[in-house]
């Protein structure tokens, strides 16, 4: 065989700076052979190895009663009840799906099922966060058609339902779009599998899908540089996905964990085999030898690199106890699944790979998986920050029609009806979907028990820019109120951080910062964070980055799903409440951004004490049958809030704002935090009343439900037919 | 179901659910068949015969073979399908959801094809579908009855054989979400016991989860499958 020398300007090729480099040459004390060169690659890319966010990770809490397992493993485990335990995730594959956005979209969310039923969970429910830049380009309209057909074909083919997410637009995506899938799965807790190559002398197997050329370095190269001009030679370096197989290796793995022979599992995700086998023997202390040509492969001639590298999807790697292997071998034929024994767990924390007879890599193991390069970037905060900071809200002008007004911001992008994007997604199949997308959160029920689980997505880009540390407190505090609404008590989140390029100290400032202000938001708030995913380097040379978005997926458990509160009104004659009080917080708003196309300020201020009180009291509420509906009161403020109550339900509104001092537009479309809007039977009022004021929560009567339109006084009244159809058109007409 | 003062032989109905590779709503089907009352069977599509005493079987929605080639194209090649073929022959009731529906029309048991969406788009949401033949549902009172019931599929516009004229079941309401002939929604062949529709009853029969009309139609076929049993 005829391989590359390995060399210092070889070592730049595959992403390692030259102090890496030097550094490998320390540890194996020798140049490496061109696969070991691939090895270190991928592992000590920022995708795998985390370098440059390891350190403020760290300061994130973990624990609590709840955890099961935190981060560190294929994805977080939380206990829920009854022996049940709820296994999330949420993962990027931006880069890739910007690309090939059907393939990478698609591999997308088939990477983030396989890191759920790796751990021995079924898949249940999928979320996923979606950011382009604007549709009135075609380019973006072909991202996101294609974005979202890749997402329904894998998800719909596979068998798990899509229950909720988000879709936003924004120009500084438009050369960098996001793409984060979220799953959530059911495990028994004595059925959950860890990724543990332990136990010396077991045998390690390969199952899945054959080994073929695809997806070479979409980790290392894709993943961890920013886009340029060679960008489009990458789209080889994406995947391709095949969902039917998924499908079979769910099932197949599943029935071949309940044989007990399986020691530990672990996907094919990133990096391959590489990746896997180095963190399966590194977390359990052992060492590895395979044997490349037992590999079951796709095409023909592959080097021992292709093979060490491919992405190729649809593939696990497991270690089971010896003597047992024919069980496993069983369940993989009758699923008609490839299968092949590849090698063996040893006790001396080496890597072994042969290939032809020869050994093409030796390297220790622990020194590549956990010792991976650290790097404290330097920050530095943007120069133009202050500036953005400030919002002179008194100069803009008054506003003339405010009912026009209201359906302007309807019919707006970021604001209007995504029933294009979710009808495209089975929301119903395992039939546990007890309220679909399009609301707060999905509530899904935990099969054969009376168990809710709520789930909602959220980021809010544009605070996260004009000052991160409070823009990922928002974060944190909108996606627990978003369960909160629906009545569960949020347990514990997901997240994906997606940043620009961390070398830039302004990038790694927004990095830090948002970090930092996640991290107090959950110890305030008590929702530990169990896993994650970070993507960096989301920019393009010359172009500057995307907005800082650390994207949150919030899990809330609900005792019995049957009392979960939905978004819109439910009867006609209800009463309408406010929770929370109004200020004259227009920074940053989603009404500046469309009506007068500013994006400054600063964002609203958030009082994570008033937020955690709020939750409590929703969850109280709806636990005593006192709510009909509740929504968040977010982006585009409490107009918005209350029509979409309105437009989802069918059911007119009238309402009377307290003014308490602020201007209309504050008053209608300020995004201060912890509120949300109720209804409720009139005889039921004193009664939620009361419990506000148990929880100290501010709470007014406002109005009440019925009718055929939208009145809410100062200034709209619309009918809400015409709300519907505004609301309703936006994409539809966009896309067609 | 049968009326308390006429004895019969089967007091319950036991049918079966089919398990193709890729089969999705196979587990939903089963479900909602024993929320009824049922006794349910899954058949893994390996099996050559069927269970002894089945009185009835469902075809169940998802993408069996991923749907590769075309919405149940290699399903009919599997080895449990001769004795399908036989069971309908026999007059017992089938039920072809969604892609079972796909599967029995590219097995020949119903006629005609479903192809891709008008707007070749996966579509999930709930929809109104009239009963077009109440015959079809012995002894049942559905002349004139509108189900709210959802559809999800990607492959859902029939289109008739010129040969073999289909006996109407449903159509859809008012509209005509993927630009099926004639708003065709479901179809029985002549004799009326295989049955195929696109719209998913097995999702609509728990209130919590969204709507009981599904379960109108799934208690008229298991009436049916008893109603098989007993009259031999």
């Amino acid at each position: 065989m005829s391989e590359p020398e390995v060399n210092l300007q070889l070592g730049r090729e595959h992403g390692l700076t030259d102090q890496e480099y030097e550094r490998m040459l320390e540890i194996l004390g020798r140049v490496p052979s061109y696969s070991e060169l691939g090895i270190f690659s991928v592992m000590w890319a920022e995708h795998c190895s985390y370098k440059s966010s390891k350190n403020h990770l760290m300061t994130l809490p973990t624990d609590g009663p709840q955890v099961i397992q935190g981060p560190g493993e294929n994805a977080g485990v939380v206990d829920i009840g009854e022996g049940y335990a709820a296994v999330f995730k949420i993962e990027s594959h931006n880069h890739p799906s910007y690309v090939e956005p059907h393939a990478g979209a698609a591999t997308g969310v088939g990477g983030i099922l396989r890191d759920i039923f790796t751990m021995g969970a079924r898949p249940l429910a999928s979320l996923n966060s979606l950011r382009f830049g604007p549709l009135d380009e075609a380019r973006q309209r072909y991202l996101l058609r294609n974005v979202v057909s890749g997402i329904a074909d894998y998800g719909n083919c596979f068998g798990c339902a899509t229950v909720g997410g988000e879709v936003t637009f924004h120009p500084d995506y438009r050369n960098n779009i996001l793409v984060n899938a979220m799953n959530v799965g059911i495990v028994r807790h004595d059925q959950i599998f860890l990724a543990n190559a332990s136990g010396e002398g077991n045998p390690v197997l390969y199952v899945g899908s054959k080994t073929g050329r695809d997806g070479i370095h979409g980790a290392s190269l894709l993943a961890s540089s920013e886009f340029d001009e060679h960008t489009e030679e990458m789209r080889p370096t994406v995947q391709v996905g095949d969902p039917f197989t998924e499908k079979l290796l769910l099932e197949a793995c599943l029935e071949a964990m309940r044989t007990g022979a399986i020691v530990g599992i672990q996907d094919m995700g990133a990096a391959g085999l590489t990746c896997s086998s180095f963190e399966m023997a590194s977390r359990a202390g052992t060492g590895i030898e395979m044997d490349l040509d037992l590999v079951p492969q796709r095409e023909e001639g592959m080097t021992p690199y292709e093979l060490l590298l491919s992405e190729s999807q649809e593939r696990m790697l497991l270690v089971a106890e010896r003597g047992r292997e024919s069980e496993i071998e069983d369940v993989f034929k009758k699923w008609d699944l490839d299968y092949a024994t590849v090698g063996t767990v040893t006790g001396d924390g080496r890597m072994r790979i042969r290939w032809h007879g020869e050994t093409v890599v030796d390297i220790p193991i622990d020194p590549i998986a956990q010792a991976a390069p650290v790097y404290d970037r330097p920050v530095q905060v943007p120069a133009d920050l202050t500036a953005r900071q400030q919002l002179d809200a008194a100069s803009l002008p008054s506003e003339m029609n405010l009912s026009k007004t209201l359906l302007e911001l309807l019919g707006s992008p970021n604001l209007c009806s995504r029933e294009w994007v979710y009808q495209q997604y089975d929301q119903l199949v395992q039939s546990s979907t007890v309220l679909r997308p399009g609301g707060d959160a999905a509530v899904v029920r935990v099969p054969d028990t009376e168990i809710g689980l709520a789930m909602s997505t959220d980021c809010n880009p544009r605070y996260c820019r004009l000052d991160p540390y409070l823009g990922a407190q928002h974060a944190v505090a909108e996606a627990a109120r978003n369960v909160a609404v629906t009545g569960a008590t949020p347990l514990a989140l997901t997240n994906c951080l997606n940043f620009g390029n961390p070398e830039r100290p302004e990038s790694m400032w927004e990095f830090a910062e948002a970090v930092r202000g996640m991290g107090d938001a959950c110890r305030a708030l008590g929702i530990p964070v169990v896993s994650g995913n970070v993507s960096l380097y989301n920019e393009t040379s010359g172009e500057g980055s995307i907005p800082p978005t650390p994207t949150i997926g919030m899990l809330g458990r609900l005792e019995n799903v049957a009392m979960r509160v939905p978004t819109g009104f439910t009867a006609e004659g209800d009463a309408v409440l406010l929770v929370g009080e109004t200020l004259d917080e227009l920074g940053g708003s989603e009404y500046l951004a469309v009506r007068h196309g500013i994006e400054r300020g600063a964002p609203p201020r958030l009082d994570l004490l008033a937020e955690k009180r709020l939750h409590a009291f929703l969850v109280a509420a709806a636990s005593q049958s006192l709510l009909h509906s509740a929504h968040d009161t977010a982006d585009g403020g409490l107009a918005i809030a209350i029509a979409e109550s309105a437009i989802f339900s069918g059911i007119g509104v009238d309402v009377e704002l307290p003014a308490g001092g602020l201007s209309t537009e504050s008053l209608l479309f300020s995004e201060t935090a912890s509120r949300a809007i109720l209804s409720t039977s009139v005889t039921q009022v004193d009664e939620l009343v009361g419990l506000a004021t148990t929880h100290a929560v501010p709470i007014t009567v406002v109005g009440k439900t019925g009718g055929d339109r939208i009145r809410l006084s100062p200034g709209v009244d619309v009918a809400l037919a015409e709300a519907q159809d505004v609301w309703r058109r936006t994409i539809p007409e966009i896309m067609s | 179901m049968p009326k308390a003062d006429h004895p019969s032989p089967h007091p319950k109905p036991r049918v079966g659910v089919l398990v193709f590779p890729g089969s999705n709503d196979d587990r939903d089907l089963a479900r909602a068949f024993e929320f009824l009352g049922a006794d349910v069977e899954m058949i893994w599509h390996k099996d050559r015969r069927l269970p002894q005493g089945l009185m009835g079987l469902g075809v169940p929605g998802g993408f069996s073979y991923g749907d590769y080639l075309r919405a149940g194209a290699m399903a009919r090649f599997s080895p449990v399908m001769p004795a399908v073929a036989n069971f309908a022959r026999d007059g017992f009731p089938l039920m072809g959801i969604c892609n079972g529906f796909q599967i029995l029309c590219e097995s020949g048991l119903l006629p005609g094809a479903l192809v891709r969406n008008r707007d070749l788009r996966f579509i999930c949401r709930d929809i109104s579908i009239s009963v077009e033949d109440a015959g079809l549902f012995r002894g049942q009172t559905f002349d004139g009855a509108t189900l709210n019931i959802p559809i999800k599929h990607g492959e859902g516009a029939y289109v008739p054989d010129p040969q073999r004229k289909p006996r109407v079941a449903f159509r859809y309401v008012a509209e005509n979400p993927n630009g099926t002939t004639d708003a065709i929604a479901g179809i029985a062949n002549e004799e009326g016991n295989v049955l195929g529709l696109m719209p998913h009853p097995e999702h609509a029969v728990d209130p919590l989860l969204g709507g009981t009309d599904g379960a109108i139609l799934l208690r008229a076929f298991l009436a049916l499958a008893l109603e098989r049993a007993n009259s031999e």
